[in-house]
């Protein structure tokens, strides 16, 4: 049996993203979970989690500026944006600033996990090829 | 000069230019306007030219009647003279034995018969008034003239002329008769009837056409020949009798039917008559009727060939103009309409993250109920689902929320009157753009004064504007900026709203031009509309809006819009 996939959930709205966590460890998936920007930066610094689940539009530390963090920090680690908003733009600005993909919301919890693998497994190709380990 | 056209056809008074009765009227001031500044010109050649050649035709038609009465009275005076210097000279020539003796007064007839036409008798009368002596076809011997007025007249002036009579003889005559007087003092008197048909010869020789009329009056205007249209010799004359002149003179006058005629008359003074020429007038100024009828078909032409394509092109341009208004009016509303669709594209996207939010709540909710079901195996647990099912409800009135909001929203475009709180109104324009505010980290303060009168306006276009303007701000301010918005009543007629930002400002030359439509600062997006349209709508409602910038510091617009919308809508 492979090890549980570990992803980092983050959005401004609570209700949300613990019900999708409870969601995820239903389906074996270990989920973490920020509310906030710092919040995240903090529970990435700690746990490290291979996937993150970032929610574009936050009060305070946006999504972007998370991700952006992020991936000077991490390179490695890969992150699926999630937006609510109507337009494409930030997801297309996510995409340059290193995301693996976007999502809007809501958004099916099929197709959520299956991007999560793929990111996730992403991430475990990078790590065998650069030689780092989780 | 302009001034006085422009105002004359009403082109700069501000009146509402999009009522069908300001074209009518804009249409029928050019077309007099157009029509006077044509017709008056050629009313005038017309005129003159009407005049000149009146003047014209009646010296050409007249000056050779002049000349031809003339000659003919100078005919008449040579005519008489001649006579009377025949009989002066017999009477000179013979002596009075002579002439009393029958056979040479017969003699001397013949001879003068010969040589003079018109001689009818000749007679010699003594001093004391007998016919001593006759020649002709009466007999008049030993007849008594001593007390006739002639025979007092030849012994006065040694000559006289009489006018023409009917006298015993019962046809037209008039007489000569000469004085000789011998060196003894005695005297006796030649006397010669003419016929006054040589008269008529005379006129003849004229040569006139059949409408003139020509004739001899004496001095109490008896015909002494025959006139054509006007009476016989020795008829009184019904014609008005001019003044005397020596000189030819023409008049115009109407004969006793009322036609008017040319009347050219001359006097002769010894002796004493007057030579009267008539003409038609109709017949005298034929050429010149047909030149006046001429005249009168090409202005009356000219005159509905000006009046057709004057008021044909006028038409056409004002309903040109009308037409291009019309589209002009209609390509606004277009830019209205598609800047209302930008703002409300923009909306959208906000919007859509504000209900997409909820919706992500409800869809894990929901897919958490469906997984404890599948787990559990048909098991529930009320409570816990009871607290799921809330919170699907509460993600479901926030939804509701947001769609009311967006209902709030007029649509429409044209302008509806109501009673507006502008506060509320600015309030709810504001909740639009309040996640951005929260998400971009700004300082919104609504300053908005207590006690602010309601308006009458249209709510549609006031959020639009204040939407505008709100847009303006936000995308002039960086994150975490200021916008201040306030409201307060400005004096007794109008309200104010100011919406500052702290954001980069305007120079003055882009400030200058903010309110031109397809002016734009932002490159790439926008449509160099809003403010444009911002500024129309708020002419519309009868208010106006002033933008005062500093670059770097920041930017204020300030809306003034009246209590009550004023009629006219300017």
């Amino acid at each position: 049996m492979e090890k549980r996939m570990k992803v980092l959930l983050v959005d401004d709205e609570e209700e949300f993203v613990q019900t999708l966590a409870e969601r995820l460890e239903i389906r074996g998936i270990q989920a973490l979970v920020a509310t906030d920007g710092v919040e995240a930066l903090h529970l990435i610094e700690e746990e490290t989690p291979p996937v993150v689940v970032l929610d574009v539009m936050m009060p305070g530390l946006g999504g972007l500026e998370v991700l952006q963090r992020l991936k000077t920090s991490h390179p490695r680690m890969q992150v699926i944006l999630l937006t609510g908003h109507g337009s494409t733009k930030e997801g297309i600005q996510g995409m340059h600033l290193g995301a693996f993909d976007y999502l809007m919301k809501p958004v099916r919890i099929e197709d959520l996990i299956k991007k999560m693998a793929e990111a996730y497994e992403a991430f475990a190709g990078s790590g065998t090829r650069e030689g780092g380990a989780a | 000069m302009r001034n006085l056209i422009s105002r004359f056809i009403d082109i700069n008074q501000g009146e509402e230019r999009s009522s069908p009765a300001w074209y009518q009227r804009f249409r029928r001031r050019i077309t007099i306007l157009v029509l006077v500044i044509t017709l008056v010109p050629l009313f005038l050649m017309a005129s003159i030219n009407y005049y000149l050649y009146q003047s014209a035709m009646e010296t050409e038609i007249v000056t050779p009647l002049k000349a031809m009465i003339n000659k003919t009275k100078h005919s008449f005076e040579m005519f008489l003279a001649e006579r009377a210097s025949a009989i002066s000279f017999i009477a000179s020539a013979y002596s009075f034995d002579d002439l009393a003796n029958q056979n040479t007064l017969n003699r001397i007839f013949q001879a003068m018969k010969r040589n003079f036409s018109g001689f009818i008798d000749l007679g010699l009368i003594d001093a004391s008034g007998r016919q001593l002596s006759y020649v002709g076809p009466y007999s008049l011997m030993n007849k008594q003239y001593a007390d006739q007025p002639w025979f007092h007249e030849v012994q006065l002036r040694g000559k006289y002329i009489s006018d023409v009579f009917l006298g015993y003889r019962k046809f037209p005559h008039f007489v000569i008769a000469v004085q000789h007087t011998e060196a003894d003092g005695r005297f006796w008197v030649l006397r010669t009837t003419i016929d006054t048909s040589t008269f008529n010869n005379l006129i003849a020789s004229m040569g006139l056409d059949a409408s003139t009329d020509a004739f001899i009056l004496n001095r109490d205007g008896v015909f002494q020949t025959n006139s054509k249209f006007s009476g016989s010799v020795l008829d009184l004359c019904p014609l008005e009798a001019p003044p005397v002149s020596l000189e030819p003179n023409a008049m115009e006058t109407r004969d006793s039917q009322g036609r008017r005629i040319l009347f050219v008359y001359t006097d002769a003074t010894t002796p004493p008559f007057r030579l009267v020429l008539i003409k038609r007038h109709s017949e005298v100024l034929k050429s010149w009727v047909a030149f006046r009828s001429e005249i009168f078909i090409v202005f009356t032409a000219g005159v509905i060939l000006i009046w057709l394509v004057v008021v044909g092109l006028i038409g056409a341009m004002v309903r040109r103009i009308e037409e291009s208004d019309q589209k002009r009016e209609l390509a606004y509303h277009e830019m209205e309409y598609s800047n209302k669709l930008a703002s409300i594209g923009r909306l959208a996207a906000g919007v859509a993250h504000e209900i997409n939010n909820p919706l992500a709540i409800i869809n894990e909710k929901a897919g958490l109920m469906k997984d404890l079901m599948n787990i559990q195996g048909g098991v529930v647990d009320t409570a816990r689902f009871q607290k799921l099912t809330d919170a699907v409800l509460n993600s479901v009135e926030r939804c509701r929320a947001i769609t009311h909001r967006l209902l709030g929203f007029a649509r429409r475009m044209d302008v509806t009157i109501e009673t507006i709180d502008l506060n509320r109104l600015l309030e709810e324009v504001f909740s639009f753009m309040e996640k951005e505010a929260q998400h971009r980290n700004l300082v919104v303060a609504m300053e908005l004064a207590e006690n602010l009168p309601a308006i009458s306006s249209d709510r549609g276009q006031l959020q639009q504007v204040f939407l505008n303007i709100l847009n303006n701000a936000f995308d002039a301010v960086r994150d975490g900026g200021e916008v201040v918005i306030q409201s307060r009543a400005a004096d007794e007629e109008y309200v104010l709203v100011c919406i500052r930002d702290n954001g980069v400002g305007m120079s003055e030359e882009t400030l200058r031009h903010i309110f031109e439509p397809f002016f734009s600062t932002k490159k790439g997006h926008g449509t160099g509309l809003g403010l444009s349209i911002t500024y129309g709508i708020i002419k519309k409602l009868g208010g106006k809006i002033e933008a005062e910038s500093q670059l770097g510091k920041g930017t204020t617009f300030r809306v003034f819009l009246p209590l009550k919308r004023q009629d006219g809508g300017k």
